[in-house]
């Protein structure tokens, strides 16, 4: 679907698109090796160039939506570990787990500052930070995770189902930027180190034990559609990762290995469309 | 070489080549839970089976299942390694939680090699003969740090892979393998130095993991294969 419409807008913008594909090819070729020999800060503003040589005109909306869907998760992410680190030692210990939410909290500010770059190199305009109800109350204040920055179990409960959020949305917005080149694979840094966050994150609500159901063991990766958060509003976030079959190729117990239904449905993340995504953190933006 | 794979590119995205229509139709198996049909219905054209072995070792073959059958050598490899570490005489010396976690990676990684082995078929590559020899599997150390190695490794290779596969369903099927890697990753760099998941060495100042281009990744992957692989015909 979403290729053939990629290639549909590639086709309104030009018609000769075989004479195109060359030069697109060599804009993508010299982005590539432009990269390697800039300095990092300076990658947004060549991504932006590469769009531009790319397509000529103007970058596909198509990308451009899942960039900026991409930024809205991102400010999320980025306010809620900026206002916790401003709570210093009322919710967060002292020593590794400050330190590891402080880390966590600068890469999100910086995929923010990416993703903005990104968009207006691009010829975009990056939507604004939206307003933020971290209670999860639509704007109340009065939801069910209003007490996120002075309970530190609660606080990572919440931190967990960002970052597996956002790993699964990254996820299913893959499809759209197939054959964008240098946003495809900037796009998918960002998943993977999304990924890196969700587990340590797990690591540290195993540590701490809060809000862990009786009898759940919480891991770094996903087991069954298990939240391992004793509070059922989270549950979306996880609903679909119980997955066993990939592709038609049944993974439980494949070729007579002594796979267990938990690890087959561990062994695959699991992606979420943006319509479930928004559903999600709906609660969260006033 | 480019003039024909730009041929296939520009045919493919007009829409008037029988190519297209090959990948609808692939795109309806994949939708009917057939993949491993499908995939074997996309290397129909004779030129696009790999060669398996020959003189320039193993063929990996080109396009999407090229990038397929690299993945699936990477999963060899880890699969290998973590049946190893668990089957080794240094895994009694792991914590309990440690070694619940290294069963899981292990299984999870077999779960990844037989699943790409059912997936592509016939044409995937053979079983890949490993070298160990570097590692000491009754040394905590050298376990952690090979498991580290290679789960970046991973990482990086699924990154910069991604923008060379052409199908939307194989894009997303390495997605969710990546973000597993990753979890692995952060999970071993914890247990070597805890917060040392997403630290300098893998992600860059933009906060995105650096990826690595497939000849890098088997520059590096290559010292623990015995196996020689040919990936020139592999997209770029």
């Amino acid at each position: 679907m979403n290729i053939l419409h990629i290639i549909d807008e590639i086709e309104k913008a030009d018609n000769s698109i075989a004479d195109r594909l060359s030069p697109r090819r060599q804009a993508m070729k010299d982005f590539y090796g432009f990269g390697s020999k800039v300095a990092l800060a300076s990658l947004p503003f060549a991504l932006g160039s590469m769009f531009k040589k790319a397509y000529g005109r103007q970058t596909s909306s198509t990308v451009l939506n899942v960039l900026n869907f991409a930024l809205t998760l991102e400010y999320l992410e980025a306010e809620f570990y900026t206002r916790a680190v401003e709570r210093g030692t009322a919710l967060i210990p002292a020593g590794a787990p400050t330190g590891a939410i402080t880390t966590i909290r600068d890469h999100e500010n910086q995929h923010v500052a990416f993703l903005r770059t990104a968009i207006t190199q691009a010829g975009g305009t990056p939507v604004p930070k939206p307003t933020f109800d971290f209670s999860g109350g639509n704007g109340s204040g009065n939801g069910p995770f209003k007490e996120a920055f002075n309970n530190y179990g609660l606080f990572l409960a919440v931190a967990q189902t960002f970052e597996d959020t956002g790993v699964r949305a990254y996820k299913g917005q893959a499809g759209d930027l197939l054959g964008s080149g240098g946003v495809l694979e900037a796009a998918l840094n960002i998943h993977s180190v999304e990924a890196r966050h969700a587990s340590h994150i797990r690591q540290m609500r195993r540590a701490n034990g809060s809000l862990v159901p009786a009898g759940v063991v919480v891991k770094p990766w996903i087991t069954e559609n298990q939240s391992g958060i004793a509070d059922s509003a989270v549950q979306p976030a996880y609903n679909g990762e119980e997955i066993k079959s990939q592709a038609g190729v049944g993974i439980q117990n494949i070729n007579g290995q002594n796979i267990s239904a938990a690890a087959a449905s561990e062994a695959f993340d699991e992606p979420l469309t943006k319509d479930q995504v928004l559903a999600i953190v709906d609660p969260f933006i006033v | 070489m480019m003039k024909t794979t730009d041929n296939q590119e520009s045919q493919l995205i007009s829409g008037k080549s029988g190519l297209i229509s090959s990948r609808r139709t692939f795109l309806q198996f994949a939708g009917a839970g057939m993949a491993g049909m499908a995939l074997v219905a996309a290397g129909c054209k004779k030129n696009r089976y790999p060669n398996f072995e020959t003189a320039d070792g193993v063929d990996l073959g080109k396009d999407d299942i090229g990038i397929l059958n690299y993945a699936y050598a990477l999963e060899q490899l880890e699969a290998a390694f973590y049946t190893q570490v668990v089957a080794g005489s240094g895994f009694a010396a792991f914590s309990d939680i440690e070694k619940a976690y290294l069963t899981d990676i292990r299984d999870h990684e077999v779960a990844h090699r037989e699943f790409f082995k059912n997936a592509l078929q016939g044409n995937a590559i053979p079983a890949l003969e490993v070298n160990f020899s570097a590692i000491n599997f009754g040394d905590r150390t050298s376990i952690l740090s090979t498991a580290k190695a290679f789960e970046d490794l991973g990482c990086a290779a699924y990154n910069g892979a991604g923008r060379l596969i052409k199908d939307k369903n194989y894009l997303l099927l390495a997605g969710k393998i990546v973000s597993v890697e990753a979890r692995h990753a952060a999970l071993i760099r914890d247990l070597i130095a805890n917060g040392s998941f997403a630290n300098s060495e893998v992600v860059d100042a933009n906060g995105l993991e650096k990826s690595k281009a497939p000849k890098d990744v088997l520059a590096i992957a290559g010292a623990y294969i015995k196996t020689k692989i040919n990936a020139s015909n592999l997209p770029s």
